[in-house]
């Protein structure tokens, strides 16, 4: 095992991590808020790990940079769908806008 | 990809299938579907087929899902009553039966093919000749061109189709606007819209290109064009254009059009659909890249759906 595979395990295990306390709280969390917080940014971060460790794996600055793009778009894309899921959650419960 | 891997996956896929098809929200329904698209593409991309796992995720998953929930709020809009009760039994029986003579028919066909097939070769042996690398687009765009080009007339087709469901007093108005009504939410949207747009043009542009040598191409590159238009239509960035708009019906035909005129023109110098010599990249890539422009435009509108009275609508 080298040390480039023990980065990618360690890496890996951290994404999985995050991404297994995401769904802890989307199953958990009493309301929507809390449970698109809990969304929202665990899963970035473990979206993240997880790209790191295949920009490692891969071994190469396209393929990173390329990798790197769609991390910063799924982060954008989770953003801006959390922002629009709370203000409908928020109108459903009643307290307005 | 290990066998663990696919088994696991493949248990998924018939997994969010069946939720979709069972469970009895129209709108949870739709999100399994979304789901099952992508794990679909996945299973592609296990299979080593990335240019179908491109286009089941962007058109499969992606435009058939807004799609569908564009589809259920315009329902919802009218008044209509979405439920789907107990079906008879012998309907249930029927169906079973017609949807397992199909699967069974269908896998015989895949596995009657041998392994040792002998396309590959062929299509290998005469991709020098046209200058590509991406033997998908060898095969779509010169070997296998007029089903391509009826492919894009059917697209076109579809749209007419759609425009015909519009009330006689709604022509030629644009569609049900797209933009969100809630203002804060039409703010984030926006954003969104604005910023996403010109990435679309630049990614469709590139998926194209790249269509030539690796896996892209026009259908892939006017999907994810599609994707901006709506999601620019959707933060109020664009309106829709009003049906009987010169520009819009020329974007519309322009990728079928120029299509059919190189094949006509190669009908004149050869063979209907033939490219001459030397020239078929360059051929093969304009008729990609206006393609791809007009199937972007369409599947958006046909997304959009058909002209509307001002007003109406979700």
């Amino acid at each position: 095992m080298t040390w480039t595979d023990l980065a990618v395990t360690l890496l890996l295990s951290a994404g999985l991590f995050f991404y297994a306390a995401g769904t802890v709280g989307l199953l958990r969390f009493p309301d929507a808020a809390s449970r698109l917080h809990a969304l929202t940014k665990a899963d970035n971060v473990g979206l993240g790990f997880v790209a790191l460790a295949a920009a490692l794996q891969w071994g190469s600055l396209v393929v990173a940079a390329k990798i790197a793009a769609v991390w910063l778009f799924a982060i954008l894309a989770a953003g801006t769908s959390a922002q629009l899921m709370a203000r409908v959650a928020r109108q459903d419960d009643g307290d307005g806008p | 990809m290990t066998a663990t891997f696919e088994l696991i996956l493949c248990v998924m896929i018939l997994g969010t299938a069946c939720v979709a098809l069972f469970v009895r929200d129209f709108l949870t329904a739709i999100a399994f579907f979304v789901v099952f698209g992508n794990l679909l593409g996945l299973a592609w991309l296990a299979m080593g087929a990335v240019n179908v796992a491109l286009a089941e995720i962007a058109i499969g998953a992606g435009v058939t899902g807004v799609l569908l929930v564009l589809t259920r709020s315009r329902l919802l809009a009218l008044g209509e009553e979405i439920a789907c009760g107990p079906a008879r039994p012998w309907l249930r029986l029927g169906a079973a039966a017609a949807c397992s003579a199909f699967t069974t028919l269908l896998a015989a066909a895949v596995l009657s093919i041998a392994p040792g097939d002998d396309l590959a070769p062929v299509v290998d042996g005469l991709m020098p000749r046209i200058g590509l690398d991406n033997p998908v687009t060898g095969v779509l765009m010169a070997f296998r061109a007029y089903d391509t080009l009826l492919e894009s007339f059917v697209l076109l087709g579809a749209l007419v189709a759609v425009w015909s469901l519009a009330p006689p007093a709604a022509w030629p108005q644009p569609p049900v606007a797209l933009r969100m009504a809630d203002p804060a939410a039409l703010n984030v949207a926006g954003s969104f819209g604005r910023l996403l747009l010109p990435v679309a043009l630049v990614m469709a542009a590139y998926l194209v290109w790249v269509g030539s040598d690796r896996p892209g191409g026009a259908f892939q590159g006017g999907t994810v064009l599609a994707g901006g238009f709506l999601l620019a239509a959707m933060g109020g960035a664009i309106g829709l254009p009003r049906s009987d708009d010169p520009r819009l019906r020329w974007a519309l035909v322009a990728g079928p059009l120029v299509f059919l005129a190189i094949g006509l023109a190669g009908a004149a110098t050869g063979r209907f659909l033939a490219y001459p010599d030397g020239t078929a990249k360059a051929l093969i890539v304009t008729i990609e890249y206006v393609l791809a422009f007009s199937i972007g435009v369409t599947l958006a509108l046909l997304v959009a759906g058909p002209p509307a009275r001002a007003g109406t609508g979700p």
